[in-house]
């Protein structure tokens, strides 16, 4: 079996490690780019949204490489992700494509349904072995997150601009190549140093922001058009809570076993959204209150197209941005998004935040300068 | 011989339908103003409007400083030769705030893009600008007085003259006009159809921009589309309030860029990377190709002039944007000396 799973960011490296460790062959598809979601365009109804035609491309860009399974995760949210995986493997099978799809499902009452999966996997079931390489998974997610939040915190800081991305670059590039997640930590820690070896500017108290919305979108650059480097190049700090290993452990593990994951946001949601309602609108909300009272600068909110739980938030969000007088900015993705008029929006964002501070700095009197 | 001494600023607004130049002198004003189409030519537009500044002012003004914005702003940083190049939000936020102090909510409507601007204490505090559709914008209207045959600067007073306007589908530009064009063979009066065209561009504009927000007196109407009577009148309108339209409303984003160069001509000694008015006579191509070295393959676009690369954009890792900066320093230091 040759195992192909989408690309979402940084997931691939988590999943990646945690494949290599059960023995199984897999194949990752090239990255995100405009021919995986020109592919999937062609090939998904139309209103779908952006996640969708892109993890199509990747699956057709697998298949052209040699795969024959993919690996999806379900789940039972209100949004339509849970039913992807059925999508997926109907629109593949009428384009006449052979691809089994193994979705790996929070299990409700059915465990063998999830095991017989697994054990369809790694070709048998050794639990001793599959919970080290969940383990490893966990551990391995958890410091590629650490190792994006650090470049998040060098980039703005950086004397020598580009730096940051360069090694950080290189890095996503040559994980490729490595096998185990042993040697995939041993790696991440090498990113680390090098990272900490970037000369920094200390004094520097740079404008933060923080990034909301739909998973897959603040997660995955290329959707949504790297805005956190340019934001960090711009000399921007930021903050994503929403994050990978926050998933894999939140809603795939702790679900799983029933336990309490970290619910601040479900407090701060309260008084604007008192429930779940899919997707990740809570957390949206939330963490938009949680950075208001932290004192950040602005709030930059992105989804695709036609995400129902985003769109809710959306129009939440207005009244969180007067009772606290933080500026919030949405940023709605598909296909179709032009990135010139993107770039206009992020960069007036940017000189509203650098203009508010100015503005703070002087006790209201201000001075004008807009360089 | 007066202005020679004190020094003037050149600001640029290279947008989808007009390119507008306007040059201020030290104190702010205006000294001349130029509104062209653009054409789909952004390059021989902005030629056009060097020479014409050339003809009128050429000999009687120092440029110290020059700014950029509109969508075609990194082009005319290149081929104008820019201190500061800006989006066209704060570049029309600057221009209002200067001509309207206290202003509290700026509508602006521009060929491509509508955007709406709310200030508050003299900073701006929140803008939207429409995402998804470009409905309700100046080359809809543009296209619309072409199809009725009525020469667009007279297009909004027939809207005047409207007694019992039409609702008309506004979403999207392309709707709104099948939806127009039924109404007309239902044997609907031009002027009321115009009138209904411009109130539904109007609850578009409030609806996908202003949604949730406060909409705060005094508002300011800028753009080409507010010389449109009828939009002006809708407005009113639907906001129950006086609009105002502040002096160079076609010209604003321009405004805004010079203003913006002069400020930062002022804080600091740079030397003006503008090339002089004998641009007008350079030539420029621009080329594009996809850069194949990474999973990205972005599409590169490279302004050349007499085969030197002046400027190269649209890449993701800088490889290219990099390179053109040095050459386009240069060679923009070559031409001044």
């Amino acid at each position: 079996m040759k195992l192909t799973f989408p690309h979402m960011g940084n997931t691939y490296i988590p999943v990646k490690a945690m494949l290599d460790d059960l023995g199984v062959n897999c194949i990752i598809p090239p990255f995100n780019n405009k021919k995986a979601l020109e592919i999937g365009t062609k090939l998904a109804p139309e209103l779908a949204c952006l996640p969708l035609k892109i993890n199509l491309g990747n699956f057709i860009q697998a298949y052209e490489m040699g795969a024959d399974s993919i690996l999806m995760t379900g789940g039972c949210g209100p949004c339509r992700f849970g039913y992807y995986c059925e999508m997926h493997r109907e629109i593949l099978s009428d384009m006449g494509v052979d691809m089994k799809v193994i979705t790996l499902d929070i299990p409700g009452n059915d465990y063998n349904k999830l095991l017989n999966n697994v054990r369809e996997i790694t070709g048998g079931l050794n639990i001793y072995k599959i919970l080290k390489a969940v383990k490893n998974t966990v551990e391995v997610s958890k410091k590629v997150d650490e190792l994006e939040r650090l470049t998040f915190k060098i980039r703005p800081r950086e004397i020598h601009k580009g730096a940051t991305d360069k090694i950080y670059r290189s890095f996503l590039y040559s994980i490729l190549k490595i096998k185990g997640s042993r040697n995939i930590k041993k790696h991440i820690d090498k990113a680390r140093n090098k990272l900490l070896e970037i000369q920094t500017d200390k004094e520097m108290k740079p404008i933060r922001v923080g990034i909301v919305g739909e998973i897959y979108t603040t997660n995955d650059p290329y959707s949504n058009l790297y805005i956190e480097s340019r934001l960090g190049n711009e000399g921007i700090e930021v903050t994503r809570p929403v994050t990978v290993s926050g998933w894999i452990i939140d809603h795939m593990i702790k679900k799983a076993l029933h336990l309490k994951g970290d619910e601040r946001y479900k407090e701060a949601a309260k008084p604007y959204l008192g429930t779940m309602i899919g997707g990740h609108s809570q957390e949206t909300i939330g963490n938009t209150v949680l950075f208001a009272k932290d004192g950040y600068d602005g709030v930059v909110q992105i989804f695709p197209l036609g995400c129902m739980p985003e769109i809710v938030s959306e129009s939440i969000l207005p009244s969180i941005e007067r009772d606290f007088k933080i500026p919030v900015m949405s940023l709605i993705i598909d296909e179709m998004t032009g990135e010139a008029g993107y770039m206009t929006r992020v960069e007036a964002f940017i000189d509203l935040l650098k203009r508010r501070r100015e503005i703070d700095a002087f006790e209201g009197k201000g001075m004008l300068s807009w360089n | 011989m007066h202005l020679k001494e004190k020094g003037c600023y050149l600001g640029i607004d290279v947008g989808s339908v007009s390119t507008n130049l306007v040059v201020i002198d030290d104190d702010g004003f205006v000294i001349e103003k130029l509104y062209l189409k653009t054409g789909g030519q952004p390059i021989k537009a902005m030629r056009t409007g060097i020479s014409m500044l050339n003809e009128s002012l050429g000999k009687s003004v120092n440029i110290l400083g020059a700014g950029a914005t509109g969508s075609g702003r990194h082009l005319a940083s290149v081929v104008v030769g820019c201190d500061i190049v800006k989006n066209e939000i704060t570049s029309h936020a600057i221009a209002a705030l200067k001509l309207v102090p206290n202003v509290k909510t700026i509508l602006e409507i521009g060929g491509q893009d509508s955007k709406i601007i709310f200030v508050r204490n003299g900073v701006v505090y929140d803008f939207a600008m429409n995402t998804v559709c470009a409905a309700g914008t100046g080359s809809f209207l543009d296209r619309q007085a072409a199809r009725l045959d009525i020469p667009i600067e007279e297009f909004g007073k027939h809207a005047l003259n409207s007694s019992s306007p039409v609702r008309i589908a506004g979403r999207c530009a392309v709707f709104a006009e099948s939806d127009m064009i039924h109404k007309q063979q239902a044997g609907h009066s031009v002027e009321d159809i115009i009138c209904g065209l411009c109130e539904a561009l109007v609850r578009n504009y409030i609806n996908n921009l202003a949604k949730g927000k406060e909409l705060l007196e005094p508002f300011v109407f800028q753009g080409g589309v507010a010389a449109n009577q009828g939009i002006v009148a809708a407005f009113e309108k639907e906001l129950n309030a006086k609009i105002i339209i502040p002096q160079y409303y076609d010209v604003m984003g321009a405004y805004g860029a010079a203003l913006m160069a002069k400020e930062k001509m002022c804080q600091k000694e740079y030397k003006t990377n503008f090339g002089g008015f004998d641009i007008s006579k350079k030539e420029f191509t621009v080329a594009s190709m996809e850069c194949n070295d990474c999973s990205n393959v972005c599409e590169l676009i490279k302004i050349i002039s007499n085969d030197t690369v002046l400027a190269s954009w649209g890449d993701r890792c800088g490889k290219w944007s990099a390179e053109g900066k040095e050459s386009a320093q240069i060679s923009i230091s070559n031409a001044a000396n």
